[in-house]
């Protein structure tokens, strides 16, 4: 119990007047930049940065992690609104966020995402205020070995899924692992696939290809198909929200699966993104109505949330006590960290526990904060739907162009967010999934270096991967899951020919 | 107001020759901060220690903007810089890696693309083991990776950057020979030494002091020609100045650090890099710098003009005989 004692004195260290109203103005900030494509979480945690230097480090944290968790809320946003992912992580949400919205399911899907995200990060703090201790350590355990059974694992949980043919998802998986490859390489320490191109020096980021692909793709369809949302019918009242606060209990087993698998990625630390890929290929997986999967299931939009916060808030402990930032926001703040005279490290819980559980206990405040902030928001963000596409298609394009800019203000990426339009725009004509090649990119060049790691530790040796009980359970379990599908629809031909046999 | 137009148009003029005559060059517009590395990075570090100095201080009139430009490690921020060139309003922040970096890759800049500025710390270097690890000091670590070569694994930051040169330079100098593990930063080296998955690291103090404190690595020697400072002890009796020099302790390299360093670009005007030269130096004299060195435990040295440049031939030529041995140079 001698946490809960430190998470008490972390409120009164967090519950001022002063404190809660830096909250409410990071999570304003948070949802603008969030919403806006490109400019996003650790763009607007560094633009702010130089304002916390004259700040005490505890007011300084809350005001930026209070941004962040706005951040994320707002990229939910625009994942179901306009099927462009603010942020990495929430590319998930727009499997069936969007389709609800086109539904004229905007507001539905909005409280259910906001709802979850908020369940599970709760959930992630609570986990680090319980287990502070232990979950540092277990975190010690993970080399590079591990790193890439837990990349692993998330691949193969979401690929192999497809309603599309293998065969497309491997062209797409493939596109995306030689986007994630340009640059420079950690292991070798050379340019790949840079021709030259000093603009392409640091790699593609990840951020323009979903502008492309998702947000320019998008409406260039949307334009075929006759310059529309089909969301414009939909009313929103204040009572379709209430109405799906109701509803949320209904998903409890996704919601805990989804906090659990979050809280594990957060940890480990496979990050955000890979949580909520992971989370949702889970619950097509295991759920009762996975056929409605893709075509605007709650579920689709309740896993993903989950998870990704789960994640997010969890990933705030391996940082502080390791050191090792969880994601780029993270990172920032990490950076911060040191600005302030503050080590992150193991000590720094010992050294300055107001700091820590004052951050702790802010992040309990700060999610609560976020969400009745962006449940009021609601009805507002919803009504844009209702927008004439005349107006609100340019807007978006001129969003767009900005987010991609912002990114590392660079005029190139204008040209290459263009391009990736055009990808994209072709993979929806010709029935390619995208959400491969998403993957692919953000985790291929991670997993591929803890591959090459671990092969230069094992000298070369394949065993590596089984040397202890928790790389060699990671990694079965996720060849199970890869070929899981092979398996089964051999089985299931098996089962057909004994039966035709018997017939016969 | 048309009457007034010509009054205001002979002050413009006497405000512009005014200060053309004046010899001082002085920024009229936001400064850039370019920082070679991703947020959190060391680079990122001591680029907003400064602005937060010159901010706090009222050092510049003129607002500063950071802005990372990490890619290729630091070689898009330097690119950046060669194609602005002229404008005295971008200063790039940086390490060795300057003049390192176009002899291991095929970039669009060279060396002599930049204008150097200042060298204002020196990081050093430690050899680091795990807190259990049974060696005691740097020499019995290096008797032990002679005896079973290539068994011993060394983490550090990517491939063919200063903590592989590095591992070179004590596998040159004692014979002895490492399995090197590139890993995304200093950081993640850290915490995996930490963890027991490789068996020693040379990160920057700075890197690694968290996990020292805890115990749960230890330093066996620095590459500095004298101990470093003495400070407050870090471990219950341990501080940085009881870490012995590693030719003290039997590893015959006397020197290994990295310069954090300021660039302009190319062919912009002497006062203006004598005015940030100032500027930095007046930076370096203020006591939050000297709680920023204490607290990374990097050493304070200064270099402008001459000294700065006779110590970047220097240590470019040290570099480049190292690179060249392992056949890293690309043609």
């Amino acid at each position: 119990m001698e946490n809960f004692a430190s998470l008490l004195h972390g409120f009164s260290v967090a519950l001022t007047t002063y404190h809660i109203a830096l909250m409410i103005v990071g999570v304003l900030l948070g949802i603008l930049v969030g919403v806006l494509p490109g400019l996003g979480a650790p763009n607007g945690v560094s633009l702010l940065l130089p304002l916390t230097f004259t700040m005490d480090p505890v007011s300084a944290i809350i005001l930026l992690t209070s941004m962040y968790w706005g951040a994320l809320f707002g990229g939910s946003t625009t994942s179901i609104l306009f099927n462009i992912p603010g942020e990495p992580s929430s590319v998930a949400t727009t499997f069936d966020g969007y389709p609800m919205a086109k539904q004229g399911q905007a507001a539905q899907a909005l409280t259910l995402a906001f709802l979850s995200a908020g369940f599970g990060a709760l959930v992630g703090v609570i986990l680090i205020t319980v287990l502070s201790g232990w979950v540092a350590k277990f975190a010690l355990k993970f080399s590079s070995p591990e790193y890439f059974a837990v990349y692993f694992l998330a691949f193969a949980s979401f690929v192999g899924l497809g309603g599309t043919s293998p065969f497309k998802t491997i062209v797409s998986l493939g596109l995306g692992f030689a986007f994630a490859a340009v640059g420079m390489d950690t292991v070798s320490g050379a340019l790949r696939l840079t021709y030259g191109f000093s603009d392409l020096l640091g790699g593609i980021s990840f951020l323009i290809a979903v502008i492309g692909l998702f947000g320019i793709g998008e409406l260039m369809l949307t334009m075929e198909e006759g310059l529309r949302f089909d969301g414009i019918r939909a009313r929103v009242r204040p009572r379709d929200v209430i109405k799906t606060i109701a509803t949320m209990p209904r998903y409890w087993v996704a919601l805990l699966r989804s906090s659990a698998i979050g809280c594990w990625m957060g940890i480990t630390p496979g990050g955000p993104t890979a949580a909520s890929f992971m989370s949702y290929g889970l619950a097509k997986r295991l759920s009762r109505r996975r056929d409605g999967f893709g075509k605007g299931e709650p579920e689709g939009v309740v896993a993903p949330e989950t998870a990704d916060h789960a994640a997010g808030s969890s990933a705030i402990l391996p940082m502080l006590a390791l050191g090792v930032p969880g994601s780029a926001t993270a990172a920032v703040m990490m950076g911060g960290l040191m600005i302030w005279g503050l080590n992150p490290g193991p000590m720094l819980f010992i050294e300055r526990p107001d700091f820590v559980w004052g951050l702790i206990a802010s992040m309990y405040l700060g999610n609560i904060v976020a969400v009745l902030v962006v449940l009021t928001t609601i009805p507002l963000f919803a009504s844009i739907l209702r927008i004439p596409f005349a107006i609100i298609g340019p807007i978006i394009v001129v969003v767009c162009f900005i987010g991609a800019y912002t990114v590392a203000g660079r005029s190139f990426d204008l040209w290459l967010a263009l391009v990736f339009g055009l990808v994209g725009y072709l993979f929806k004509k010709l029935d390619y999934p995208i959400a491969p090649l998403v993957l692919a990119m953000v985790l291929g060049d991670k997993a591929e270096d803890a591959f090459r790691q671990s092969m230069i530790m094992s000298r070369g040796s394949l065993s590596i991967f089984w040397s202890n009980g928790l790389v060699g359970t990671l990694i079965t379990l996720g060849l199970v899951l890869a070929f899981w599908p092979l398996v089964s629809a051999a089985l299931r031909k098996r089962a057909k020919s004994d039966a035709s046999s018997v017939i016969a | 107001m048309p009457k007034k137009t010509p009054w205001m148009i002979a002050t413009a003029i006497t405000v512009a020759v005014g200060s053309m005559a004046h010899a001082d060059w002085k920024p009229t517009k936001p400064v850039e901060f370019i920082v070679t590395s991703s947020p959190g990075g060391g680079t990122d570090n001591f680029a907003r220690v400064v602005q937060s100095i010159i901010s706090k201080n009222n050092l510049m009139d003129q607002p500063v903007v950071v802005t990372n430009k990490g890619g290729g490690s630091g070689a898009e921020g330097y690119v950046y810089a060669k194609v602005a060139t002229g404008d005295a309003y971008k200063l790039t922040f940086g390490t060795n890696n300057e003049y390192l970096l176009p002899y291991v890759a095929k970039l669009a800049y060279k060396a002599s693309d930049l204008t150097p500025v200042a060298a204002m710390a020196m990081d050093e270097f430690l050899i680091w083991v795990n807190g259990n690890s049974e060696y005691k000091d740097a020499k019995s670590y290096v008797e032990a990776a002679k005896a079973k070569p290539q068994t011993l694994k060394m983490g550090g930051s990517q491939s063919k950057d200063t903590d592989q040169t590095l591992t070179s330079l004590i596998e040159d100098a004692t014979g002895a020979k490492f399995i090197y593990v590139p890993f995304q930063g200093g950081g993640a080296a850290g915490v995996q030494l930490a963890g027991g998955h490789i068996d020693s690291n040379t990160n920057n103090p700075n890197e690694n002091v968290g996990q020292w404190k805890a115990g749960a690595v230890k330093p066996l020697c620095v590459f500095s020609p004298t101990r470093l400072a003495e400070g407050p002890k870090v471990t219950a009796d341990m501080g940085w100045a009881d870490i012995p020099t590693c030719k003290e302790a039997g590893v015959p390299i006397d020197q290994f650090q990295m310069p954090r360093t300021v660039w302009l670009p190319s062919n912009v005007p002497q006062d203006a890099v004598t005015f940030y030269a100032d500027l930095l130096k007046k930076v370096s004299q203020t006591p939050e710098w000297k709680e920023y060195i204490e607290r990374t435990s990097q050493t304070n040295r200064f270099l402008v003009g001459e000294q700065l440049k006779s110590f970047i031939a220097d240590d470019d030529a040290k570099n480049k005989k190292v690179f060249e041995r392992e056949g890293w140079i690309v043609k």
